[in-house]
């Protein structure tokens, strides 16, 4: 997971594939588009999925019937 | 209910530890689909029910990320048709829990980015999510949406169009989610994803 996860600026060794080929620049938000989902993804994950991760070990969840 | 356990115990515990570690990517995707960071967490928990009651169609091995992209986006199209994300997008939210990249001269406002993002046709909004961000392929991003390679490069470039000339002008219009050409889209998309929703991981 950390592989595709580079760091904004550094221009040659971008995670993204190549580039489309309509053409076009990549356009100067680009890289803004990518943090913006990194910046989400580096969040630390909140309690309530810690909890929900727990909870998927309950026998009920799993269909018992 | 669908049994969630066929499988052994050891394969169980490797899929619960893939899910684990996707969940960040399902935040982060979930949050530009929809966004709003409280609403997009309620879609990710509700996809990880969905995908651990479905891991048995899970095939170890492939993309973990892609197939639970495809179980959240059908979430997220369901709850947009119950009107749940109609309308509720929360600037000051997203001027708070958005960061911008350093190092930049003159870095474009991340908060612009993500209001102008949430002003594009959902279904050209999540072609750029997935391909600009989430640094899929454009075959793997059509694989995820249902759709032909050249319909997601065509919604990618129109939605990279419509974002550059938003942010250069800089002028962000309203979200556009009442837009009766945007609505139409999106219906249009409902109906393709519910004829999908049984089997989230075709293919």
């Amino acid at each position: 997971m950390a592989a595709d996860k580079q760091k904004v600026g550094s221009e040659k060794v971008r995670g993204h594939r190549a580039p489309e080929k309509t053409g076009q620049a990549k356009p100067e938000w680009a890289d803004g588009l990518r943090a913006l989902y990194d910046s989400i993804v580096d969040e630390p994950l909140p309690d309530s999925f810690k909890d929900l991760l727990e909870r998927l070990d309950d026998p009920s969840l799993n269909g018992s019937s | 209910m669908i049994p969630g356990n066929k499988r052994g115990p050891s394969e169980t515990a490797n899929f619960k530890r893939e899910l684990t570690a996707v969940i960040p990517h399902l935040r982060a995707f979930a949050r530009g689909l929809c966004g709003r960071p409280d609403m997009a967490d309620d879609l990710v928990q509700e996809a990880l029910l969905k995908a651990w009651a479905a891991q048995d169609r899970f095939e170890p091995g492939t993309s973990i990320r892609a197939w639970t992209f495809v179980i959240l986006r059908n979430a997220y199209l369901t709850d947009m048709r119950r009107n749940r994300f109609r309308g509720e997008y929360d600037e000051t939210v997203a001027e708070r829990i958005l960061v911008a990249p350093a190092g930049q001269e003159e870095p474009i406002h991340l908060a612009d980015l993500h209001r102008a993002l949430q002003t594009l046709p959902p279904e050209r909004r999540e072609a750029l999510l997935l391909v600009g961000a989430g640094g899929f392929s454009y075959e793997e991003a059509a694989a995820i949406c249902g759709c032909a390679v050249g319909t997601i490069k065509s919604r990618v470039g129109r939605a990279r169009a419509a974002l550059t000339a938003m942010l250069e002008d800089g002028s962000i219009p309203q979200r556009s989610m009442d837009d009766a050409e945007a609505h139409r889209a999106i219906l249009q998309e409902l109906d393709e994803a519910a004829a999908r929703q049984e089997e989230p991981a075709a293919d």
